[in-house]
């Protein structure tokens, strides 16, 4: 007879395979957080570029690498000034050879490094799809427990403005759909540095998804230190007809529509949820059971979509304090056209989120 | 390696090869029409920049000007119906293709009788009647395309019996040659006998990154094909009649021998990589070094000295050429915008029920170009 030999559980909140972990900082309610408004007015990319900065100054095992990140100071300028600081051996130019240099990344995050790979566009994510889908989010499981995968993927993604059907993608609804990985998805500068520093401090892939439309724009960020919880919504606006439930860029064409109706007396919730995975379905049962009416606006096809996989859970989580059917509001089913006027009615546009709530709510348009 | 059969069918197709003057010979009507064609594209981008900056082009929009010997010397090179695919700075393949000025402006004003009624924009050309299979805007991507192009032309030859040999032409950066799909198609080519040509419009730099800073053994670049065993060469491609003279046999013995090729084609960008490039990686003098080898000047240099060409038709010619391109801008500035229904069209060629939640799928209306 042989005696196997004991196996200790994991205890600790980190798994062990994350070689050299740091702790990770406190994650604090929305109420503890610096204040979300304030005067020092700074645009997305920059917050992006703090959030990258102030985690590369802490930990030397933090690197940049992506095409044109070092030399060209970033195709959108995320990245300005940081070759200068960091030197070529931390922003690191590549070639075009996404499912080359990303397959290296993952590598040396399993390594115990804390790669950020940045693509120019999650369009161009595709060519490197397997590394990214087969191997981060699976190396931990695969390797039954020895190897974790603490990485950020990070770029644009959506329609950036008539770049036609290749370079419009919005890939959170293909890849959350895989376990192991994280999403995050950020509305505003505020988020898109608390969430950064997050997605940079946590052990497991992040998928981190900006916007080219978003880059430019400009919010109070906070100079401090700040980390935003993954799974932790924001109520961006306060109603009682219906709550919008959204992400990312499309939370602001919520917080459009929302001003429109409130105009005519409709008040709506707007909830951005920041992240995808993890999901914060327990602020969206809250909040619906207040409203009893929710629309998800998701500017994913609808398809399987993210706004799909949401109305599910709250179906099988508050069905009955509905008032009417969870309803959703996706980009059109067809892929990104290039002109003008065809992309603005393709996108959950205002408009089309207006309409969307009269409906629901009975209310002629 | 085997020969094809001879075509059973008595195609126009068919007899227009073998009516194929056998001399590769440059007539002075030949240089005269590469003269007008390379003087449209560049007259075309010119006003092209133009409409971006009054925003009546959105998107992503790469200019081709610097390059238009390449497009223009590699297509008068091979058969009309020979198919070809290329990347996102498409102007220049499509005009020299034969796409008309109209539909290749009224695309990227967004209209409908642009080539891919407006919904595919600058980096989409895509001409169907001149064998183009588009512009394509994922760097790499349309390498195993023209592979495949190649390899259909092949097979309807082989075992449909339908068609001729030919060859096509698969036009990429240097940058694209860092990619994955790249070397796949090289390879799978070459044991199969493909008979693709690879085209690298070696403009020195990928996007903002020069060559020798993003692929390895930057000055020999004809290393990447012969390495998979493919005849390859490196052509200059600043001057139209040398790149024809060297490239025209080429492709013929590409087509003969239903063989894969690989050019290096040397050539510049005078633009930015894109609309939206402030170009701080390369020197004005640098800039200014390659304009000097201008390929348009220094053809009409060639047909000025032979006498082939005089200052007055020179006028003539850019006078015409102008008017040409006038009217293209006219042409897509009425041109109307696609209609909202539009959106739900060309999604399915066979669009049953259900297919979507949200959308009715139509066939729309029929494209321009058909
Ligand atoms: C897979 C992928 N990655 C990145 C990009 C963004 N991008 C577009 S063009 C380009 C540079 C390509 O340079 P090159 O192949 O030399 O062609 P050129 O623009 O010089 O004609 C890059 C990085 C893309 N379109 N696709
Ligand atoms: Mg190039």
């Amino acid at each position: 007879m042989t005696t196997l030999p004991t196996i200790e559980p994991v205890t600790s909140d980190i798994h062990p395979a994350i070689e050299h972990n740091l702790e990770m900082p406190a994650m604090l309610p929305n109420d503890q957080l610096p204040p979300f408004e304030g005067d020092r007015i700074i645009q997305y990319r920059e917050a992006l570029r703090e959030a990258m900065s102030e985690e590369m100054r802490r930990d030397k095992r933090v690197f940049l690498l992506g095409e044109e990140v070092a030399q060209y100071n970033g195709a959108y300028k995320i990245s300005q000034g940081m070759l200068d600081e960091f030197g070529p051996k931390r922003i690191i130019d590549t070639p075009i050879s996404e499912n080359g240099f990303a397959g290296m990344a993952i590598a040396a995050a399993m390594s115990g490094l804390r790669p950020i790979v940045e693509f120019m566009s999650w369009s161009f994510s595709f060519v490197a799809a397997d590394p990214i889908l087969n191997n981060a989010p699976k190396m931990l499981y695969m390797s039954g427990g020895q190897f974790g995968c603490p990485i950020v993927f990070r770029g644009n993604d959506g329609a950036g403005g008539q770049l036609a059907s290749t370079h419009s993608w919005c890939v959170e609804a293909l890849y959350a759909n895989v376990p192991g990985l994280k999403m995050a998805i950020p509305s505003n500068p505020y988020d898109a540095k608390g969430l950064l520093k997050t997605a940079i401090r946590d052990p497991d892939p992040v998928f981190f998804m900006e916007s080219e439309r978003m880059l430019g724009d400009k919010a109070h960020v906070p100079e401090e230190e700040y980390y935003i919880p993954f799974g932790q919504a924001r109520l961006a606006r306060e109603g009682d007809a219906v709550t919008l439930v959204s992400f990312g860029r499309p939370v602001n064409f919520c917080l459009q529509a929302a001003e429109t109706l409130a105009a005519e007396g409709i008040e709506v919730d707007v909830l951005d949820m920041r992240t995808i995975r993890p999901l914060d379905i327990e602020s969206i049962i809250e909040r619906v059971k207040i409203t009893n009416k929710v629309l998800v606006v998701d500017q994913s096809w609808p398809f399987a979509s993210i706004a799909s996989e949401v109305i599910t859970q709250i179906c099988e989580r508050c069905f009955d304090w509905l008032d009417a059917p969870p309803a959703r509001l996706n980009t059109e089913d067809v892929p990104t056209p290039y002109a003008k006027g065809l992309e603005y009615e393709y996108l959950p546009n205002p408009e089309r989120i207006v309409g969307a709530v009269k409906e629901l709510l009975g209310v002629n348009a | 390696m085997t020969q094809a059969p001879t075509s059973q069918s008595e195609s126009k197709a068919a007899q227009s090869m073998t009516s194929q003057p056998t001399s590769f010979e440059i007539t002075t009507q030949m240089k005269l029409e590469w003269l007008r064609q390379m003087q449209l594209i560049r007259e075309f981008e010119n006003r092209t920049m133009q409409a971006y900056q009054q925003a009546k082009i959105g998107g992503f929009c790469h200019i081709y000007t610097g390059q238009e010997a390449c497009a223009v010397g590699t297509i008068a090179a091979v058969n009309d119906d020979d198919p070809v695919v290329t990347a996102y700075r498409d102007h220049g393949h499509a005009l020299a293709r034969g796409m008309t000025p109209d539909a290749c402006m009224a695309e990227m004003f967004g209209k409908i009788h642009g080539c891919a009624k407006g919904k595919g924009g600058s980096m989409h050309m895509f001409d169907k009647p001149n064998w183009l299979f588009g512009g394509h805007g994922i760097v790499g991507a349309q390498t195993p395309l023209g592979a495949g192009l190649a390899f259909a032309e092949k097979y309807k030859l082989e075992v449909m019996g339908e068609g001729k040999k030919k060859v096509s032409l698969a036009y990429l950066g240097d940058g694209a040659i860092d990619q994955g799909a790249f070397h796949e198609a090289l390879n799978y080519s070459a044991v199969h006998d493909i008979p693709c040509i690879f085209i690298i419009e070696n403009n020195g730099y990928s996007m903002g990154t020069a060559i020798h800073r993003h692929t390895a053994n930057a000055d020999n670049l004809i290393s990447r094909g012969q390495s998979y065993g493919i005849n390859s060469v490196e052509i200059d491609g600043l001057d139209i009649c040398d790149l024809y003279n060297e490239f025209k046999p080429f492709v013929e013995q590409c087509r003969e021998n239903s063989r894969p090729g690989f050019v290096d084609l040397k050539t510049y960008r005078y633009q930015g990589h894109s609309m939206s490039d402030p170009q701080k990686y390369r020197t004005k003098d640098e800039v200014e070094e390659y304009k000097e080898k201008d390929s348009i000047a220094r053809l009409l240099g060639q047909l000025m000295d032979s006498g082939d060409m005089t200052e007055d038709s020179w006028k003539a010619m850019q006078k015409e050429i102008k008017e040409q391109v006038r009217a293209a801008m006219k042409f897509a500035e009425e041109s109307p915008a696609p209609e909202s229904s539009e959106l739900f069209t060309d999604v399915y060629a066979n669009p049953e029920k259900n297919l979507s939640p949200t959308a009715v799928y139509t066939h729309g209306l029929n494209n321009p170009l058909l």
